[in-house]
């Protein structure tokens, strides 16, 4: 359990103490504690059911009664205050407080199927354990049991046995409270109370499964673990998430070599104990369709090779590419697996045409990352955006895109918090994330960004200049030419700190191990001599034999595209997330090599396919977005495959280079390193916006859509949200679009349900990215901002 | 000599049109209001403090007290609600208020609000009784075609505005601050204290929450005085009370009366038991409160003696049992009705209720055991003290004191049933033929 205040991260207040004493023991707690807290601090535990640290009091399961001196009946001590000199006596110094706690726990059972055999929860079930220790050996209860239909979905995802449920609501305090999808709710009254949901709005939240978490029986359990394994039968190890850049603690349970589940784990600094759904359910794919064996194309085609083999193929291939090559990172890698392609690039491969954007991407991002972001230390972290006086998004939508961002948000907006942070986001509507967050939307058309950065309302200008400001940018600021510039100018101008959110997990990592043309690692200058002979020396190359600054980002794509590039290595790319027409482009390179886990549209065209590691299969660091590491662990030591970083240390040998492959080796390299201190690159000349008349498109990913990490459960993306055209009343009417809207862009079209949204601005519509019947990309050729034509559609609802 | 009745909320009820506002006008209706409203507010808070007036709603808190707790100037609109959900087995007179004398109950809201610097006040009236909906609805309609409700109420600067708001036919919802949630739109469960309502109730406001029969008290007392008010009933238990007598007497009926009247007068005039039979036992207030036998008759009826005699004076609606009713049945009638509408938000009153009744069941149809009778004891004493709110509690007074003076009875259920030991039919009020 969490206790909320967060080491390190608190202004040093002082904090007005009172005593209580607890079974006789006496100890100083802040004021407001509550007596649970305290007696968890003594290490007295109290039995507890509702009670959570993390959601306000509810005082319902009575389970943690205790006896207070001079008050007469027993008191709840989840929801009771101390008070200096307050005597408490727990169920080990009274037996008013014991018999009251034995005699809820004999009620809970009543009515609980006790069915501990074949249910999820036993073996780790607060239920049980309480039972154990405060329970009584035999029922008295011989009358006949309530009895419901069970389980019943409450999502898709989310199954809920109601005959095991005790009431805490737990669930339903989060959904409320934490969530803000408020979805579940008690329903009826007495024993039959049950948890339930409306008839037609099922439980449609991307936090669900937390519910599952902190439901102290079994009746919430999921699809994907109900009736797979049991607690005690599973091997538990403490990892990170490799699913966005939020930075959650996880815990990955695994049984006979194969995952069964993972758990949000507790970090009160990042992620508290929270994490998403996609984080939790999203995992059949580390061991679905894996990549066994190295390949090698002959005759066209890609056979099983051995490893030194497929080694000996892709060196020579390389070798015959000369520097005319290019490193393709992409966004999941871990930071000491970026560092080594970044030392591969230019080590083994003599070149510095390397990048980790396997997206939408711009130059004046890159250099915004190098003058701003790289290698930099922590400049904002979580719990400053508790104590910010106001918090502005731009291009950034939290809840899809870094959504314990969004919890950490929406509880520094709520009034429950008593922080009542403001929350302010430019974009072309006022989402339902938005909502939850309280926040205010400053209206701008996808690509008029920046012109609304430098065009803010006074009061918001104001509260910017406060202490403890932030602004938040996302990844698709590179979409929008200028808005990285006017972020970084009104930070400069209001003194608010600035933060850059990237959407995967592995951005930021990359980005500090050097994996983009013009940076070292550190967030070194290629050009800066210094960072050069830094670099080399650590390296043990002559610093000439660094290679000048290369190309990134369309400026490489187009070298490839002109067929300038011989030679490519891509680790974990996948093509369809570049908006231009990468597959094209890389068809015309003489020879690739492709480090991948899964089949994809590079592994392809590739003349060798080595095989690597999934996240369980090695241990590494991601670097979230404020630039914590968040280290993990090897989950399986018989691990199928290694690493990216050990098999370009095979790859290196095999070419004459001798470079290290072990995590541990890595990071002791990147730790002698260290930050760059010199004098860091600058951003070139102010972009402006570029013109957006006509009809814009706004998009972005949905947290659950086609993402190939998602693939295999189908749970899972039965909750994704439907795919829908949403746009103001006015922009449908202009198009006379009624149920229906057709998008068309350059590519192609796609037909959509309207969801209208007076929030939006006019002449924007907006589109699932990467969705079911929406893959903006392929089925628009059209991106962020761009310029589309909207239709009536012909087949409302007609989705693939 | 026997305490006289002292009818003054039901003096005139008799008159058809009292319920209008002519009707209540004619018999001196509304002069407190015009005397209140040229009055500092604390000073009547002070008044009702002095008088002693207890809450007439069951828990006999003092009413001067709660509304004292209000923080004035405190720059947050306050407001009045009026409990009028009254829904306990046995308890039947805030209805009767309603329906015949609404006019001294809006006139009361009217003056507690200006007391209370509330300028919105709330009459949350049980769901299942239209008709009383109605004449207060109507009451309420009246005062504001006449001014006495709205803006500038008689010239006093004093405004103020009435409403009249219908349950859902939940008894939980008579529990103050489930009340407060079904008034604002919610799911009606206690809400965890403190806060208390009188620093943040509707609507996180301050909050003062009163039974029908305490405001329709406070006009009487504004306009009669302190002493003309103290003159009545004991030092604890000042004033007087509507009660509602029912049950195997002759004349069942509401009987004001000042507080210290024994239920032996109470149950003369209301004409005694029916022919033939005696008082077996007794509720003064509402099922919620444990049961006395003959031997309590000439308790004075207070808060006190009632307290002292291990009772509670409740509602004050007193009901009589006569022999022919058994023991066990109505008990078990009391919980089947608490398992009903125990709201679920605890553990100990969402499954003690439900466990109790399945065990008094058992006895009602004779297969109850002697382990059971004090498991039963046991059970109630772990719900006692222990629920979230007073349900759980009321729910767990019957079977104690029930075991305390029948223990026969319930050894009789161990292989008897109830409809065996006691002639069903026989009991009925309304006939007596056809009986065994």
């Amino acid at each position: 359990m969490t206790i909320t205040n967060e080491p390190g991260t608190q202004v040093a207040v002082p904090t007005e103490l009172v005593t209580v004493i607890i079974d006789g023991v006496a100890i100083g707690v802040p004021k407001g504690t509550l007596v649970i807290r305290a007696a968890e601090m003594l290490g007295i535990e109290i039995p507890r059911f509702c009670d959570h640290p993390l959601l306000e009091p509810v005082a319902a399961c009575r389970a943690c009664l205790i006896e207070i001196d001079g008050v007469p009946k027993p008191q709840p001590a989840c929801a009771q205050v101390v008070s200096d000199g307050m005597q408490v006596h727990t169920q080990y110094s009274s037996d008013v407080a014991r018999l009251a706690q034995e005699g809820v726990m004999e009620f809970l059972l009543l009515n609980h199927p006790l069915d501990c055999p074949v249910c999820d929860k036993g073996g780790e079930c607060p239920l049980q354990n309480q039972a154990m220790s405060i329970g009584r050996p035999e029922s008295r209860f011989t009358e006949e049991k309530r009895t419901f239909d069970k389980p019943i979905n409450v999502s898709a995802q989310i199954l809920l046995d109601r005959e095991r449920c005790v009431s805490c609501a737990r669930c339903t305090r989060f959904a409320d409270q934490i969530a803000g999808d408020p979805m579940l709710e008690l329903l009826e009254r007495g024993a039959q109370q049950q948890v339930g949901t409306a008839d037609d709005q099922p439980f449609d939240s991307y936090f669900s499964g937390n519910t599952i978490q902190i439901c102290p029986v079994g009746a919430l359990t999921s699809a994907t673990y109900r009736f797979r394994a049991r607690p005690f039968d599973l091997v538990s190890v403490p990892t990170s998430c490799e699913h966005c850049a939020s930075g959650c603690a996880l815990r990955t349970d695994y049984r006979r070599s194969t995952v069964t589940r993972r758990l949000a784990w507790d970090d009160p600094q990042v992620n508290e104990e929270w994490n998403c759904d996609k984080g939790r359910f999203a995992f059949a794919y580390l061991q679905q369709g894996r990549i066994e064996w190295p390949l090698v194309r002959e005759n066209g085609e890609l056979r099983t090779a051995s490893w030194p083999e497929a080694l000996a193929v892709a060196a020579r291939g390389l070798q015959s590419a000369g520097t005319d090559t290019a490193v393709l990172v992409g966004g999941r890698s871990t930071m000491e697996d970026a560092y080594a392609y970044s030392r591969f690039a230019r080590v083994a491969l003599g070149t510095d045409n390397i990048d980790f954007r396997a997206r939408a991407n711009s130059e004046e991002e890159r250099e915004f990352l190098a003058a701003h972001i790289a290698g930099t230390p922590i400049k904002v972290e979580y719990a400053d955006l508790e104590n910010a006086p106001i918090v502005l998004l731009a291009c950034f939508e939290p809840e899809d895109e870094s959504p314990i961002v969004f919890l950490r948000l929406r509880k520094a907006a709520s009034n429950a918090s008593g922080k009542n942070v403001t929350v302010v986001s430019v974009a072309a509507g006022a989402t339902r994330g938005l909502a939850k967050m309280n926040g205010t939307l400053i209206p701008a058309k996808p690509g008029q960004e920046a012109a609304a950065l430098a065009n803010l309302p006074q009061d918001i200008q104001q509260a910017l200049a406060q202490p403890g400001a932030v602004i938040m940018v996302g990844e698709r600021a590179a979409s929008s030419p200028g808005t990285l510039s006017a972020a970084v100018q009104l930070s400069q101008q209001t003194g608010a700190a600035l933060a850059w959110v990237p959407r995967r997990a592995g951005e930021r990592g990359a980005l500090d191990a050097g994996a983009i043309a013009g940076l070292l690692p550190g967030g070194r200058p290629i050009s800066d001599p210094t960072a050069r002979s830094e670099v080399a020396q650590i390296w043990g190359i002559e610093v000439s034999a660094l290679p000048q600054q290369g190309l990134s980002g369309l400026a490489l794509h187009d070298a490839v595209d002109a067929g300038r590039i011989r030679g490519v290595v891509v680790g974990g790319v996948e093509l369809s997330d570049y908006p231009h027409q990468a597959a094209e482009a890389l068809g015309k390179v003489d020879f690739i090599v492709s480090l991948e886990n899964h089949h994809s549209a590079v592994t392809e065209m590739a003349d060798v396919v080595l095989p690597v590691g999934v996240v369980t299969e090695k241990s590494g660091t991601f670097l979230d977005w404020e630039g914590r590491p968040r280290p993990f662990g090897q989950v399986f030591r018989d691990a199928m495959m290694g690493s990216d970083a050990s098999v370009l240390a095979m790859l290196a040998d095999s070419m004459g280079h001798s470079l290290p492959g072990a995590v541990n080796d890595l990071r002791a390299q990147m730790g002698r390193l260290g930050p760059w201190t010199g004098a860091r690159a600058t951003m070139g000349p102010t972009r402006a916006s570029t013109t957006t008349d006509g009809v814009r498109l706004e998009t972005w990913r949905l947290l659950l859509d086609l993402g190939v990490m998602q693939e295999g459960d189908a749970h899972l993306a039965a909750t994704a949200r439907p795919t829908v055209a949403r746009m103001s009343a006015r922009t449908a009417q202009a198009h006379g679009i009624a149920e229906a809207a057709t998008v068309h862009g350059p590519a192609g079209s796609i037909t959509a349900p309207v969801e209208i949204d007076d929030s939006m601005i006019d002449s924007v519509v907006w589109l699932p990215m990467n969705s079911d019947g929406s893959r903006i990309y392929r089925d628009l050729g059209a991106g962020y901002g761009d310029g589309v034509r909207l239709a009536a559609g012909t087949q409302a609802g007609g989705l693939s | 000599m026997a305490t006289p009745l002292t009818p003054v909320i039901t003096e005139f009820w008799d008159r058809p049109d009292l319920y209008t506002l002519d009707g209540y006008r004619a018999v001196g209706g509304y002069t407190a209001l015009d005397k209140a409203l040229k009055m500092d507010p604390d000073a009547i808070i002070g008044q009702v403090k002095d008088s002693g007036l207890r809450g007439r709603g069951g828990a006999g808190f003092p009413t001067g007290m709660k509304w004292g707790f209000v923080p004035q100037g405190d720059g947050k609109p306050h407001y009045l609600v009026v409990n009028a959900d009254e829904s306990e087995p046995g308890a039947c007179k805030d209805i009767p208020i309603m329906m015949a004398n609404p006019h001294a109950l809006v006139e009361g809201v009217i003056i507690a609000s200006y007391a209370i610097r509330a300028n919105h006040a709330f009459i949350y009236i049980r769901g299942e009784v239209p008709n009383a909906i109605r004449k207060v609805a109507f009451a309420v309609r009246q005062a504001k075609e006449a001014g006495l409700i709205g803006k500038n109420i008689l010239g006093s600067g004093f405004d103020l505005d009435v409403v009249v708001h219908s349950g859902a036919g939940a008894y939980i919802c008579g529990e103050e601050t489930a009340l407060l949630d079904s008034l604002e739109g919610y799911r009606g469960q206690p809400r965890l204290k403190p806060p208390f309502p009188a620093v943040a109730g509707l609507y996180a406001s301050p909050t003062v929450i009163n039974n029908v029969e305490t405001i329709a008290n406070v006009p009487y007392i504004v306009d009669r005085g302190v002493e003309w008010f103290r003159q009545f009933g004991t030092e604890k238990s000042p004033g007087f009370k509507v009660f509602a007598v029912s049950g195997h007497v002759k004349r069942p009926g509401i009987y004001e009366a000042p507080l210290g009247i024994t239920m032996r007068e109470l149950l003369d005039y209301a004409g005694g038991m029916r022919d033939g039979s005696n008082v077996k036992f007794w509720i003064p207030g509402g099922s919620s409160v444990p049961m006395l036998t003959p031997e309590h008759l000439d308790l004075p009826l207070t808060y006190e003696a009632m307290a002292e005699a291990g009772t509670m004076l409740g509602t004050g609606t007193p009901m009589l049992f006569d022999q022919t009713t058994s023991v066990v049945k109505a008990v078990t009638r009391w919980l089947e009705f608490y398992k009903h509408e125990s709201c679920g938000k605890c553990t100990p009153c969402r499954e003690g209720t439900y466990w109790i009744t399945g065990v008094l069941e058992k006895f009602e149809h004779g297969h109850g055991t002697e382990g059971e009778m004090e498991t039963l004891v046991n059970l109630c004493g772990q719900i006692a003290g222990r629920s979230f709110c007073a349900l759980g509690d009321a729910a767990a007074t019957p079977y104690p004191a029930a075991l305390k003076y029948f223990r026969d009875e319930f050894e009789a259920a161990t292989h008897t049933s109830a409809d065996e030991q006691f002639d069903p039919v026989a009991s009925y009020v309304f006939a007596g033929a056809g009986a065994r």
